[in-house]
């Protein structure tokens, strides 16, 4: 098949403007947090690095405990992820190879939660039940509630449904155990869907801000998603070099992690969005 | 065992949403029925009083408004401009693969931080837009502090960072449609755009829709951490959308009830969407 080669020359023009606009916002940031702070505001302002002042990279951690909120989020990321993809296989075993009473209704309570959001739907009634629990300020209040999701056993369930039926009976006449079956099994047969669904849920814990906005109180407790905000509010309005310092430090585990397992990404989102 | 293995399997996730979704919800219903003293220390049950005030309360007419304008820009925009990057993205271009990963890319990014990038990118002092809009154009704009350019600015930012998520979906879609058709319809002649529109569109509407379903909820929620670092609401509430709304009587002001009776409108709307979806939703399975 062959294109018109202006066609062509004009659709790359195109595609190149908007991956420079997608991308801009990134890049700046970059060039931004390596420059001087009187470099920052120079005029007109800088498209590309003009030195490299690693000092903004250092007075970022100094205006706001960075470290400890990068170590947080890392926390509360992990924790959540491994908690949902703890409930979300248990919970998908049982819909996919199990029946029993009450099977549609536990699957129909399930699916009316699906767009139910805790983290910022029912902040309010959440907050002061964590209140009561007297779980503010502590990690329990930051991940417990967000480690189960309708989401992710919908996944797990679509994905063991695809696992041939004559495994678990082969595995049970060998006198295997479901939980055997389960564990020794369908588990490692589902490897890729469950690094992919990982991903997902380590990215958007780690993108979580409203909840953890509002249920942390001391700095220490604070995640870096809110960092930033401390940043721009500190000491250091304004000050550019520093803030976009401190945001690339944010952002850059997140991207740096969809980079590099972009393929792998890409297929788990759909694969979820799809078969949802 | 048989017979109560499964009901053991699904009660960690049963009893996590029992307390931390369906609780909440009850406690928000029971709340939005009371009144609740600034010091939290009695509650008088009003009724339905707190729905009423709302709903007379031009604060909160307001936040409605700005959140249906806020989230429809949106959504036309995101969806409009993620087929048509997703259709340059298919026609394998040179460099197609960087071009890929850097437009993707924002996808990883969370909203809080897309606040930072663009509340920098916007600044009038420092930030680029203006100085590109003002080399092109003549333009200086106060992004962020003035009306009714700070909404603008946060349909940006929000547009910028859902679409690479909308790429990969259409991208996906565009995939499973037979090549011959896809170039029969984009390449040759002046009509390729209007057919792009009238064939290929509609063969991706499962698409589309689930895409709607999913932006709507992220809209409505999650860009809460935009309007928080960009405009805090602001300039005289021309950003304070119903989750802002919600944040601030709830959380600035104290105002339980009030703040109890949007979570259970939220919670409403939410449900709409959910039986919506579940209702239209099944067909887009089709071509998988």
């Amino acid at each position: 098949m062959k294109r018109k080669r202006s066609l062509v020359i004009f659709y790359e023009a195109i595609l190149i403007l908007v991956t420079i606009v997608m991308a801009l916002p990134l890049f700046l940031a970059i060039t931004i947090s390596l420059q001087k702070p009187e470099v920052v505001f120079s005029y007109p302002p800088k498209f590309f690095p003009t030195s490299f002042y690693w000092k903004n990279y250092v007075e970022a951690f100094k205006y706001v405990p960075l470290a400890r909120l990068l170590l947080n989020s890392l926390i509360v990321a992990t924790l959540i992820t491994l908690g949902k993809l703890a409930t979300g296989t248990l919970a998908g075993f049982a819909f996919s190879h199990f029946n029993f009473k009450g099977k549609r209704v536990m699957f129909a309570a399930l699916f009316a939660t699906l767009f139910l959001p805790a983290e910022t739907v029912m902040i309010l009634p959440l907050f002061l039940i964590m209140k009561s629990f007297g779980w503010v300020n502590t990690y329990w209040a930051l991940t417990v509630p967000f480690m189960a999701s309708a989401t992710n056993t919908f996944l797990m369930r679509q994905h063991f449904l695809t696992i041939p039926k004559e495994l678990q009976d082969a595995a049970l006449i060998d006198g295997a155990s479901y939980l055997q079956f389960f564990w020794k099994i369908l588990i490692p047969l589902s490897r890729h869907m469950l690094a992919g669904a990982s991903i997902i849920n380590f990215v958007y814990a780690w993108n979580m801000y409203l909840w953890p906005l509002i249920v942390t109180m001391e700095d220490k407790m604070k995640t870096v998603q809110v960092g930033v905000k401390m940043l721009m509010q500190s000491e250091s309005a304004n000050n550019w070099g520093v803030i976009m310092a401190g945001t690339v430090v944010a952002l850059a585990p997140t991207v740096i992690m969809f980079l590099a397992l972009q393929n792998l990404f890409v297929r788990s989102l759909v694969r979820s969005g799809m078969k949802g | 065992m048989k017979k109560l293995l499964p009901y053991l399997l699904l009660l960690p996730t049963f009893l996590i949403i029992s307390l931390f979704i369906y609780w909440p919800a009850a406690y928000s219903l029971r709340l939005s029925f009371y009144r609740i003293t600034p010091l939290g220390n009695r509650m008088v049950f009003v009724g339905i009083k707190n729905f009423q005030r709302l709903f007379q309360n031009p604060e909160y007419i307001n936040s409605i408004r700005v959140t249906v304008i806020y989230v429809s820009s949106s959504l036309i925009a995101t969806i409009f401009l993620a087929f048509f990057i997703a259709l340059l993205l298919n026609m394998s271009l040179p460099g197609n693969k960087v071009f890929r990963a850097l437009i993707f890319t924002p996808y990883a990014i969370s909203p809080a931080i897309a606040g930072v990038l663009w509340s920098f990118l916007l600044n009038p002092v420092v930030g680029h837009v203006n100085y590109i809009l003002s080399k092109l154009f003549g333009l200086q704009i106060e992004w962020l502090t003035t009306k009714p350019y700070a909404l603008i600015a946060v349909i940006v930012a929000t547009v910028w960072k859902t679409l690479p998520f909308d790429i990969i979906f259409y991208l996906a879609g565009l995939q499973d449609i037979p090549q011959e058709l896809l170039e029969a319809s984009m390449v040759e002649g002046a009509n390729s755009w209007i057919r792009t529109w009238k064939i290929v569109f509609p063969l991706l509407s499962p698409i589309t829709f689930y895409l709607i379903i999913m932006n709507l909820v992220s809209f409505m929620f999650s860009s809460f951490a935009i309007i928080d670092v960009t405009t805090k609401g602001g300039p005289g509430n021309s950003t304070t959308t119903m989750i802002y709304r919600l944040y601030l009587d709830a959380f600035a002001f104290q105002k339980t009830g009030p703040a109890a009776a949007q979570s259970v409108i939220l919670f409403i709307i939410m449900a709409v969407v959910t039986i919506f979806y579940f209702k239209f939703g099944e067909r887009r399975v089709h071509y998988q």
